[in-house]
């Protein structure tokens, strides 16, 4: 049977000392939580079942450098590593897999050109072609295309947001993982703008929604703070694997402290 | 120095798979020279994509790979090209040196691609999985899958269905999952590999 995966997430910004992961709450207040290179290969040794890492700079300048990093973190794991952030173009994709990345997150850009997941997808296969979804809860019921019933009753559909959240797009979350589906995306990392950084626990209600709708994988992301967060994003969010970052990056729980807990209870996970 | 030949016949990114080999002690040099690959001490066929390109693009390799009489591992896809044939994208032959078919998941099997780690049920000693817990978890993504006799086969894995994992036939080795990708039993096995060809 497949193992549910934990995916420790690099936020990694360039400061003057060079590359830094960070983490904030909703996006914001910046904190920061050490070498991308070290943290990468502290997280494979520790148990990781993938890593992710998403590049916020969303510089030119930076991003060249950034895949000097994207380099020595590749050299240091030898599990599955994902890499995102600011992600335009074919030559992007080639640049960031020629860095030693097997999979490429993309977010903003799909949104503003959904052909260009199609695109990547049959030139490098789908799954080498992560789509990034931020949504965020909105309450005026009469724009949605789904409704969801939160956890206390109320309702609201999801909006897919861009820009590391700053703007919404007026697209239904649930819609456009299916249509990304369609255009060849080989997995779905799905961040809940609701909960990002809380550390109140995954966006169970979306995450189900769109694990029910699609039929490729769906990593949930946004809110893990405690070992029981993981437990609901796998059983009642269904979701295949789930990421987390600021639990693992200030030392709260180990992975393996949070495997342990959710073998105890039936999950299967990859020792 | 012995050195392992990466075939590089324009499929996926060998960079993983090369940097693993040397991690585990190995010399690693993708090439796409067949001179070179006939010269190494060992050759890795790895394989991401269709069935059907990736034989049209392998042809210049061909002969020296089912004649090699040094290690060989494929992986993936690499393996299924030692299969006589495959289904994928229509019947296309392949290098034939294990008897066998490679066909897709059946859809009620779950997901597909089959992604992830699962375990695999070792069903045969061997070198190459020294020092390798039976069930250990390595890393898949693939839609297809070998069917053969069961004398070649070296572990299966559970997946709605039991499907071979990995082959074995004399010099040849093949791995359904990506042993550059699983870590560190990806990395022992990678390592036995190395010890192999440096005899």
């Amino acid at each position: 049977m497949l193992a549910k995966r934990i995916i420790p997430c690099l936020d990694v910004t360039l400061n003057e000392r060079g590359a830094m992961v960070v983490k904030g709450v909703e996006f914001v207040n910046l904190r920061e939580a050490g070498d991308p290179v070290e943290l990468a290969k502290r997280y494979d040794e520790e148990g990781a079942d993938e890593l992710v890492f998403l590049d916020i700079t969303a510089s030119p300048e930076g991003r060249r450098m950034m895949i000097d990093v994207i380099e020595r973190t590749a050299e240091q794991v030898f599990i599955p590593f994902t890499v995102g952030g600011g992600i335009r173009s074919v030559e992007d994709i080639n640049a960031i897999l020629s860095a030693g990345a097997d999979k490429v997150s993309i977010n903003t850009s799909a949104v503003k050109n959904p052909e260009f997941v199609r695109e990547a997808s049959e030139i490098f296969g789908s799954q080498c072609i992560v789509i990034a979804i931020d949504c965020r809860r909105n309450y005026d019921l009469s724009r949605g295309e789904n409704i969801v019933t939160l956890e206390d009753g109320r309702k609201a559909w999801y909006e897919v947001v861009i820009y590391g959240g700053r703007k919404p797009t007026g697209i239904d979350a649930i819609s456009w993982a299916k249509r990304v589906e369609e255009l060849g995306a080989g997995e779905i990392l799905l961040t809940s703008m609701n909960r990002d950084g809380t550390k109140l626990g995954y966006d169970i209600p979306i995450t189900r929604a769109i694990s029910e709708a699609v039929n490729i994988p769906v990593i949930a992301s946004g809110g893990a703070g405690r070992p029981e967060h993981f437990y609901e994003g796998f059983v009642e969010g269904k979701a295949d694997a789930c990421l987390a970052a600021s639990i693992f990056h200030y030392g709260e729980y180990s992975i393996e402290e949070i495997k342990r807990y959710l073998e105890e209870r039936g999950i299967p996970v990859r020792w | 120095m012995n050195v392992i030949a990466i075939v590089n016949y324009g499929v996926g990114n060998l960079k993983s798979i090369s940097k693993a080999i040397d991690f585990v002690g190995g010399k690693a040099e993708i090439t796409n020279d067949p001179k070179k690959v006939k010269n190494a001490d060992g050759i890795i066929l790895p394989g991401v994509g269709a069935f059907k390109s990736a034989m049209e693009n392998l042809k210049p390799y061909a002969d020296l790979i089912v004649n090699a009489d040094v290690p060989v591992l494929g992986i993936c896809l690499g393996m299924q090209l030692f299969a006589s044939e495959s289904e994928e994208g229509g019947l296309h032959r392949g290098l034939d040196i294990i008897k066998g078919r490679v066909v897709r998941f059946p859809d009620w099997v779950g997901k597909i691609p089959h992604m992830g780690w699962n375990q695999m049920e070792i069903v045969r000693d061997h070198e190459i999985l020294d020092g390798v817990e039976n069930k250990s978890f390595v890393y898949f993504v693939h839609s297809y899958h070998l069917v053969t006799e069961d004398k070649f086969v070296l572990t299966k894995t559970d997946y709605g269905i039991k499907f071979v994992s990995s082959v074995v036939k004399d010099n040849f080795v093949g791995f359904q999952f990506h042993p550059e990708k699983s870590g560190r039993v990806g990395l022992r096995i990678l390592e036995n590999f190395v010890k192999i060809c440096k005899r």
